[in-house]
């Protein structure tokens, strides 16, 4: 078990106006989980550029926050992507844009492409602000694969640094799972028995994962289970979104082929419209 | 408990019941069954046909409880298009080809489907074939047969057949438009008169027995021929043993044309549509509260429809009007539903030469009343209330059926429907990027009972099955909380659906909230029907009528509270055995009593449902008690009640009492509390006083004397009937 899943963190950096929000939320995360702090930047290094930067850091400084200004040309995906594989980033920030007129956000072409292609855990930021704004409501998925007991503890280590108060572990579960289809009122109470006796199970399982946590973790947090039928990937974002979580942390994919992108599932579903900010873990 | 064993017990002793409910229904099945086959251009025998085998069939492998299966009205108008076109032969082979295509519609359990369409454009589709039934009977009922290539063209015929009535000449068209206009009237008016011995029998059966009665008057009483001209009596019903002889195979050369599936494919949509919404809606009436297997249900309705299509009958669909009346005459299984089938092939063995005796104008009156209630002005009026733009569709639906067809009109209703949600949200990438996202969440707290269902984006006819899928799931005695706040657009099919979804669950003991609309309300861009669903302004009343003011000043006398507003919220109301087949629309004219437990209040409610629709007003007085009671019925006793106990509805003889047991019938299912409960005080308390029907839901007591509206010095009996009856009760 890693107790410091992020040593590094990186941070794509375009003199846009949110940079000055993006910085604040890496540099304060940072700070949280006292990691270096990598902002890449795509294109050529100039005095103005790193002056202008070093400015926005300073406030970080009485926190001891230790960064590197990285320059490098080409492709901002390909840059991003293989400054974090040289700097050994194990979490990339990113900032999401938002749609207009409406008020769903979503996944710039740039981010989504790193997000599919890259190796470490990504963030990814609906509403950067300068200003903290306390992360009180962590959502974390407990879908039954490998990946998720890391998942869940690393979700438990976030909260425990950036001092959440609630967990809230979401089972989703493929309806295809209960095997009964409901037609009249037998097979209707077929049908709640059998979901029944899945919740009971998922829940086992996922008490099982939270009994294995250091008590260090789970202390003074309020620890909720929720089982939930449906679609996976997408019934965790709309849960995330209702119960108005600040975080929701997920496995990363375990594998993305041309079918997955031509009908989105999981991940995807998060991507197109993110509910909160979101935290895909490697 | 094994339910096992209590269901074949209870089936026995529901028995007598079943059967006299499927009798009153076949009353009601002959004369339809007759008619809409004859409107459809096939043999008068063919609807019979169609109710038997599907009452056979569906009784024993369907799979809802007390729905009637039989000839539908929807079906009259694709059916003659069919048999116009193919020819009779050809016709039986689609229909049972469409029965295929309805048996592998419940095998990929497209129970759903009749949700994909708008519901003001089934509305505008039932409408027109209301007007197809209408237009084409409306002639032959006023004895005046024409042939017109165009629908349209025999709606704006009917002045001129008028105008020709008038005139007529011949003695037998005049009789034969009589018997009509007779007729049409007993249809209109039969439901205006609540006399228990005259609603016994059915109007359409009224209608058959005084044809009949008058043919035999003339041959008997006066010798002479029935002066109705031959043209227009029923010909053609054949006996038991020609049925039997002239059974033909379909014709099946026709199976490659394009025509022939174009009618299966038009008779499968009508009659699956109209099966689904007569299940749904009379599961809603279901005494037992018990929810229909609508997959099954088709398949097996698919399987009638085969069966009949080789015995030379017609589709067989479930038909609402008929359910109804078998749900208002104490139905409970589906053994009704075969006796049904059973009593119309005694009549058929029977009365064959009889039925001959029916004029051909009586028969269709029954027919243009069926087509009026489906294009009644009221229903114009109902969609005109949720919004224009609804009665857009429902008139563009309503065209274009009329003049292409029925294919083409629903699809150009869905069609329009689409486009103003478009123009109405101002975007059609909310619809296309959104149709196929999984856009409902349901869950449970832990811990807790109730579900909570969120939807997100816009929740329309397009996916309301996605909403539907997930509250199907949910047992209706629990709590439900559906959330459409992040739902930028609900239409009207949605909140129509969601409505019943409420009516369901109040009847059934459970809670079903919508939240998240009041935004929708405030943002002009949103539409007419989010509005719908929260309470509609009030229209201050200050002109309160002559028996309002009187009751005003009563309850000022008194010292009562009075409120002349409808209240909708009747869920007290649900739990008396007297609402479970009736559907409460409202009460008013509410007066209450200083403690609030008793209270007394005019009533809107209705049974039946389509062409058995009786609307009642009536006053009535609802007791709270403060102890439990057991729960009982009590009536007088008349004839009728002599001869519904043959039927398996059993008095209660309360002991030392043989004028009151002779007097009063009394009903309920816990024999021994309720010997116990009418002790001498209380037996005298009713032996005593006046006549009213008094019933008990175990916490509060119902009273109401006529199925009428009391007067202001009934009113007064009434309430002081009820504090009397409180009195001797607690």
């Amino acid at each position: 078990m890693s107790l410091k899943p992020f040593s590094s963190i990186g941070i794509g950096v375009a003199f846009s106006p949110n940079l000055k929000a993006n910085l604040f939320e890496a540099a304060r995360l940072a700070v949280f989980f006292q990691s270096k702090l990598v902002l890449i930047h795509v294109g050529n290094p100039s005095e103005i550029k790193t002056k202008k930067l070093t400015s926005f850091l300073k406030t970080f400084e009485t926190d001891n926050l230790y960064y590197e200004i990285v320059f490098k040309t080409g492709e901002p995906v390909d840059v991003i992507l293989s400054v974090s594989k040289d700097k050994k980033i194990d979490l990339l920030v990113l900032g999401a844009a938002k749609r207009e007129r409406f008020v769903t956000y979503y996944m710039g072409s740039i981010a989504r492409k790193i997000t599919r292609k890259a190796k470490c855990s990504i963030l990814l930021l609906i509403k950067p602000s300068i200003e903290r704004i306390p992360c009180e409501h962590i959502v974390v998925n407990g879908i039954k694969d490998p990946k998720t007991e890391h998942t869940i503890t690393t979700a438990f280590y976030v909260a425990k640094h950036l001092m959440s108060e609630k967990i809230t572990i979401v089972e989703e579960i493929r309806e295809e799972y209960v095997a009964v289809k409901v037609d009249d009122d037998k097979s209707l109470r077929r049908a709640n028995i059998a979901k029944e006796r899945i919740k009971l199970r998922e829940n086992q399982r996922i008490k099982e994962i939270v009994s294995h946590l250091p008590e260090d973790y789970t202390k003074n947090k309020i620890i909720k289970l929720q089982p939930i039928f449906g679609k996976q990937g997408y019934s965790i974002g709309h849960y995330a979104q209702i119960s108005r979580a600040d975080l929701l942390v997920m496995n990363a994919p375990s594998k993305m082929t041309f079918w997955d992108r031509l009908f989105p599932h999981d991940i995807e579903h998060i991507l197109t419209e993110l509910p909160t900010d979101v935290l895909i873990l490697q | 408990m094994s339910p096992k064993k209590n269901n074949i017990a209870d089936f026995f002793k529901t028995l007598p019941k079943n059967i006299f409910s499927g009798f009153v229904v076949s009353l009601i099945a002959l004369p339809l069954g007759l008619g809409l086959a004859m409107a459809s251009d096939a043999p008068p025998i063919a609807g019979i046909i169609a109710a038997i085998v599907g009452g056979v069939v569906v009784s024993i492998l369907g799979g809802s409880h007390v729905t009637i299966v039989g000839p539908g009205n929807g079906l009259v108008g694709v059916l003659l298009v069919a048999i116009t076109t193919l020819g009779i032969e050809s016709a039986y082979a689609a229909i049972i080809c469409s029965g295929i295509l309805i048996i592998l519609l419940g095998f990929f359990r497209m129970g759903k489907l009749a949700n994909f369409f708008p519901s003001s454009a089934i509305q505008g589709m039932l409408a027109a074939i209301g007007l197809i039934i209408l237009g084409k009977q409306f002639h032959i009922m006023l004895a005046h047969k024409i042939k017109r290539e165009d629908t349209l063209d025999y709606l704006f015929e009917i002045p001129f057949t008028i105008n020709d009535a008038i005139h007529y000449e011949n003695k037998g068209f005049i009789f034969a438009a009589l018997a009509g206009v007779i007729s049409l009237a007993i249809m209109l008016f039969y439901s205006k008169i609540r006399n228990k011995y005259l609603q016994l029998v059915p109007a359409p059966m009224w209608i058959v027995i005084l044809s009949i009665a008058f043919s035999y008057y003339f041959e008997i009483v006066l010798h002479e021929e029935n002066p109705i001209d031959k043209a227009y009596m029923i010909s053609g019903i054949p006996s038991i043993q020609q049925i039997i002889a002239d059974m033909h195979l379909p014709n099946f050369t026709k199976v490659g044309s394009f025509s022939f599936w174009g009618s299966v494919l038009a008779i499968t949509l009508i009659a699956s549509i109209e099966s689904l919404l007569s299940i749904k809606a009379v599961d809603k009436l279901d005494s037992r509260k018990r929810r229909s297997n609508v997959n099954r249900d088709l398949k097996a309705l698919g399987l009638a429809t085969i069966g009949s299509g080789f015995l030379g009958g017609l589709n067989v669909v479930t038909v609402i009007a008929r359910s109804s009346v078998n749900v208002n005459n104490g139905a409970s299984n589906r053994s009704s539903n075969f006796f049904h089938a059973m009593f119309l092939v005694f009549f058929i063995v029977l009365f064959s030469t009889q039925l001959t005796r029916i004029p051909l104008p009586a028969l269709m009156a029954i027919l243009v009343f069926t087509g009026y209630k489906l294009a009644s002005p009221d229903v114009i009026k109902n969609i005109g209330r949720i919004g224009k733009e609804q009665l857009i569709i429902f008139f563009v639906t309503l065209l274009v059926t009329l003049k292409i067809g029925l294919i083409t009109g629903i699809i150009s209703g869905v069609l329009i429907t689409l486009i103003i949600h478009v123009i109405i949200n101002k975007t059609a990438s909310l619809f296309i990027r959104n149709v196929l996202k999984p856009n409902v969440l349901m869950y449970q707290e832990a811990g807790q009972e109730d579900f909570y269902v969120s939807v997100k984006h816009f929740c329309s006819f397009l996916n309301f099955y996605k909403l539907k899928d997930k509250l199907d799931a949910i047992p209706e005695d629990h709590d439900v909380i559906v959330d459409f706040s992040l739902c930028s657009f609900v239409d009207h099919t949605v909140m129509e659906n969601i409505h019943d979804y409420q009516e369901l669950f109040k009847k059934r003991g459970g809670h079903f909230d919508v939240i998240g609309l009041d935004m929708h309300d405030t943002d002009s861009e949103h539409p007419f029907a989010l509005r719908r669903l929260l309470p509609v302004p009030k229209i201050i009343q200050n002109n309160l009528t002559r028996r309002q003011t009187s009751m005003e000043s009563l309850a000022e006398n008194y010292q009562l509270t009075y409120i002349p507003d409808k209240i909708k919220d009747v869920e007290l109301l649900y739990d008396f055995h007297f609402f479970n087949t009736k559907t409460i629309n409202h009460i008013y004219n509410r007066l209450t009593h200083g403690n609030g437990t008793i209270s007394l209040f005019d009533i809107e409610f209705s049974e039946g449902e389509f062409i058995a629709k009786e609307v009642v007003r009536s006053t009535m007085l609802h007791i709270e008690l403060d102890k439990e009671i057991p729960e009982f019925t009590l009536d007088r006793e008349g004839f009728l009640e002599k001869v519904y106990a043959f039927a398996g509805f059993k008095d209660i003889p309360i002991q030392n009492h043989s004028d009151f047991s002779d007097r009063f019938y009394l009903l309920g299912d816990n024999d021994a509390a309720i010997t116990e409960f009418f002790n001498s005080d209380i037996t005298q308390f009713f032996e005593s006083n006046p006549y009213y029907h008094v019933e008990s839901n175990g916490k509060a007591l119902l009273v109401f004397g006529k199925e009428r509206l009391a007067s202001v010095k009934e009113v007064k009996a009434l309430f002081d009937f009820g504090k009397r009856l409180q009195q001797v009760i607690s």
